[in-house]
């Protein structure tokens, strides 16, 4: 038997470790050490019910457990044979517990194949993965195909770069191939930048041998001996694991000189990002793994011809590199009979923000968002009303009710006006301001613009300026037009995919949402109730019973009436601190 | 530059030294060699970053260049207890930015500085991946999920000794 205790970032702040201190001590206690194992694995994608423990081979999903929960999962289910009833799994809708994961709303129509392991194995053991068929893929390339056979089955299986970009990952690296020179690079891509996004991190932690064995192959491939992975420093979790995983993998002689008796050597080192969005994007990824300022160029040249130290150099994302050993391995055909015509396989998506299932999950292209959030999300928290969902992050859009049956790909997201991004999928429900939401994430390209073209660097600044204002209930309608005009500009005119990207929230929630700048603008007000400028805090006169509580409570004496009289509220010195609703027993002050 | 005078030990000069000389002066070690010494230091000021120049054979200009282009290198020590709130979408959505006010107001400090006592900064940072338990505050490396405004105060409680 086993009991899986899941080691993901969100859990671990949760205590899981002390949960598996916890139930080895009790295992011990009953004498179970040779007929139970205890084992930290990488995220289960749960994170919404977490901490979770999973015992096999029942399949059985503890949610939401404590520490002092351990005695009694051991003593019940081990010994005795008796499922914990009050830490599984509650369905919402039936109300009723449901023991096998498999059954979870959550689980069935997800298909796990970059997440394969995460949740599966001991992240910190070769073994494990080898038992997983862990570098069987590169034992495949090495003895039965050459390079160009194996890019051939890549190119083949229609593998995407899931990075946000969606380029084709075979084709990459056959031109990477026919480049020649004398040193050649495999970069894995994890700064994993993207606010909302936690897929690279959750692979690297819960499975980073899928990662080394692809860049292995990659490295077969293109003819590269050297491989780096750049990570952001902010993943220490991660890095520790890839750390483990690269020296166990160099033990075995699965990285390093002569791989595997083929003559092929590879092998991999690790170079830290410092928190710098752009440098996500390949070129500014390469300057700072130079040393430098991490701004970007202009391509071409393409990394392929003239990349890290001005060598060919093929950069992949670690959830890209995550599918390519089952590839290889069950071949391209079984990898394109998922997914869409046009966009093969699964992606891996952080579903977050106001829905019932906070987490990660893994899916076929293809699938609607209305799946995604009413049947694998469990729907909006709260009972709320949907209103928009996020995608693709700052580069991505907002899409709404109407685009809610659209089958997910990277070609329809962009049709929408929105893209796939790195997989981050932020909902939001009708409390939700959608002008403050743009705002938002212009703000964010607004630090994280580099500052080396002026269309991302001042028209950014401008367009959150302009949004600024219109939250401020000062907007006019020429400010609209003057967003819209802005953002095409900017789009047409920035230097690398951050600024061509960063006005797509303004873009599309102009498209899906003018109403609501119509409402900031002509009425100043905001339909959401959430930009503070636009809202009054008004003393209903019938429900008033002159208790001069809200009065004394106003910080800024904004607060006047006699006792036992209905109260005023003078809005021009009203803060809206909410100090007075929440001390008045009658419900009488409200928000307009 | 900054006006934080250290006056660097000599002892210190040659850890910085060690820390250079560990990746061979390299000039492309640049951004391994600023995070081991902001390791050492706990922050990066204007004499640390002469210091690892002059080794490397780069311009101080050049040194600056890279440690206020990227968000994870700091010239100004940071509290006894740092404090991160999550800004990332997820945490957004779901009320970080009235959490970051309320702990601007109680510590009477903006985002990226430290309190007059030195105990407390305060620093926004993206995604730490603990979505589920949005919004997110750090404290040091202990993280705290479900932050509501009201609670902010208890946090801070905590490390009042």
């Amino acid at each position: 038997m086993h009991l899986l205790v899941c080691g993901g970032t969100g859990c671990k702040a949760s205590a899981s470790d002390a949960i598996v201190e916890t139930l080895k001590k009790e295992v011990a206690a009953n004498n179970l050490e040779n007929e139970v194992q205890v084992i930290l694995t990488g995220c289960f994608g749960f994170c919404e019910k977490g901490p979770i423990v999973k015992v096999l081979p029942d399949n059985t999903f503890y949610t939401q457990v404590k520490p002092e929960d351990a005695a009694e999962i051991v003593k019940e289910h081990l010994v005795k044979g008796r499922k914990v009833a009050r830490l599984l799994y509650t369905d919402p809708t039936k109300n009723e517990h449901i023991s096998d994961s498999k059954h979870m709303g959550f689980y069935r129509k997800q298909i796990r194949i970059a997440l394969r392991n995460c949740g599966f194995i001991n992240p910190e053991s070769i073994d494990e993965y080898i038992a997983r068929d862990g570098y069987q893929a590169i034992g495949k390339a090495l003895a039965e195909l050459n390079p160009q056979q194996t890019i051939d089955i890549i190119k083949k299986s229609g593998l995407r770069g899931r990075g946000g970009g969606g380029f084709p990952t075979g084709l990459k690296w056959e031109i990477a191939s026919k480049n020649a020179a004398d040193q050649k690079y495999v970069v894995c891509n994890a700064d994993e930048g993207d606010p909302g996004a936690f897929m690279d991190r959750s692979i690297l932690e819960g499975d980073p041998h899928s990662v080394i064995e692809a860049m292995a192959i990659c490295g077969y491939c293109i003819g590269a001996t050297k491989g780096l992975v750049y990570i952001r420093a902010e993943y220490p979790l991660a890095i520790q694991r890839l750390k483990v995983a690269i020296s166990q993998a160099r033990e075995y002689g699965l990285l390093g000189k002569d791989i595997l008796g083929s003559g092929f050597d590879f092998d991999i080192e690790l170079r830290y990002g410092a928190g710098a969005f752009v440098c996500g994007e390949e070129t500014s990824l390469i300057h700072s793994m130079e040393g430098l300022r991490g701004e970007p160029t202009v391509k071409p040249p393409f990394p392929a011809e003239s990349g890290y130290m001005g060598k060919p150099t093929n950069v992949n994302n670690v959830e890209t590199f995550a599918n390519v050993p089952v590839i290889v391995l069950k071949g391209a055909d079984w990898y394109s009979s998922i997914g869409t015509e046009k966009s093969k396989g699964t992606k891996v998506f952080a579903l977050a923000g106001k829905i019932n299932n906070v987490g990660l999950i893994e899916v076929p292209m293809g699938i609607t968002l209305r799946e995604v959030i009413f049947e694998i999300g469990g729907g909006i928290k709260n009972g709320k009303k949907f209103k928009a969902v996020q995608t693709g992050g700052p580069s991505g859009g907002c899409l709404t009710e109407k685009h809610l049956d659209t089958p997910i790909d990277f070609d329809n997201l962009i049709a929408a006006g929105s893209m796939m991004g790195s997989g981050g999928m932020i909902v939001m429900d009708e409390d939700d301001c959608m002008v403050a939401v743009a705002k938002f994430y212009l703000d964010f390209t607004v630090e994280e613009s580099c500052g080396k073209c002026s269309p991302c660097r001042i028209g950014n600044k401008r367009l959150f300026e302009l949004l600024e204002k219109i939250t401020k209930g000062e907007g006019t309608m020429e400010d609209l037009d003057r967003l819209r005009n802005l953002s095409h500009v900017i789009k047409d005119t920035a230097l690398c995919g951050l600024g061509q990207t960063s006005p797509n929230p303004v873009l599309s929630t102009l498209d899906n949402f003018y109403h609501e700048y119509l409402a900031h603008v002509n009425d100043r007000k905001c339909p959401a109730g959430q930009c503070k400028s636009l809202m009054q805090y008004v003393v209903d006169a019938e429900a008033c019973v002159g208790c001069t509580a809200c009065a004394r409570n106003c910080p800024v004496n904004a607060i006047s009436g006699e006792r036992k009289k209905p109260h005023e509220i003078d809005t021009a010195i009203c803060i809206k601190c909410g100090a007075c609703i929440e001390k008045c027993k009658f419900n009488a002050i409200s928000i307009q | 530059m900054s006006h934080i005078k250290v006056g660097l030990k000599p002892e210190q000069i040659k850890a910085i030294q060690d820390i250079c000389k560990s990746f061979n002066n390299e000039p492309g070690e640049l951004i391994n060699v600023l995070h081991k010494t902001q390791g050492y230091f706990g922050y990066l000021p204007a004499e640390v970053q002469e210091v690892v120049a002059a080794n490397l054979n780069i311009s101080v200009a050049k040194v600056y260049g890279v440690v206020t282009f990227y968000s994870f290198f700091t010239m100004i020590p940071k509290g006894k207890y740092p404090i991160s709130i999550c800004t990332g979408t997820a945490c957004y959505v779901r009320g970080a930015e009235k959490v970051l006010d309320e702990f601007k107001r109680i510590l009477e400090i903006k985002v990226g500085e430290t309190s007059a006592d030195g105990k407390f900064s305060l620093s926004c940072l993206r995604c730490v991946g603990a979505c589920g338990l949005a919004p997110v505050v750090l404290v040091g490396e202990k993280v705290y999920g479900r932050v509501s405004p009201d609670g902010v105060k208890d946090i801070i409680k905590e490390y009042q000794d």
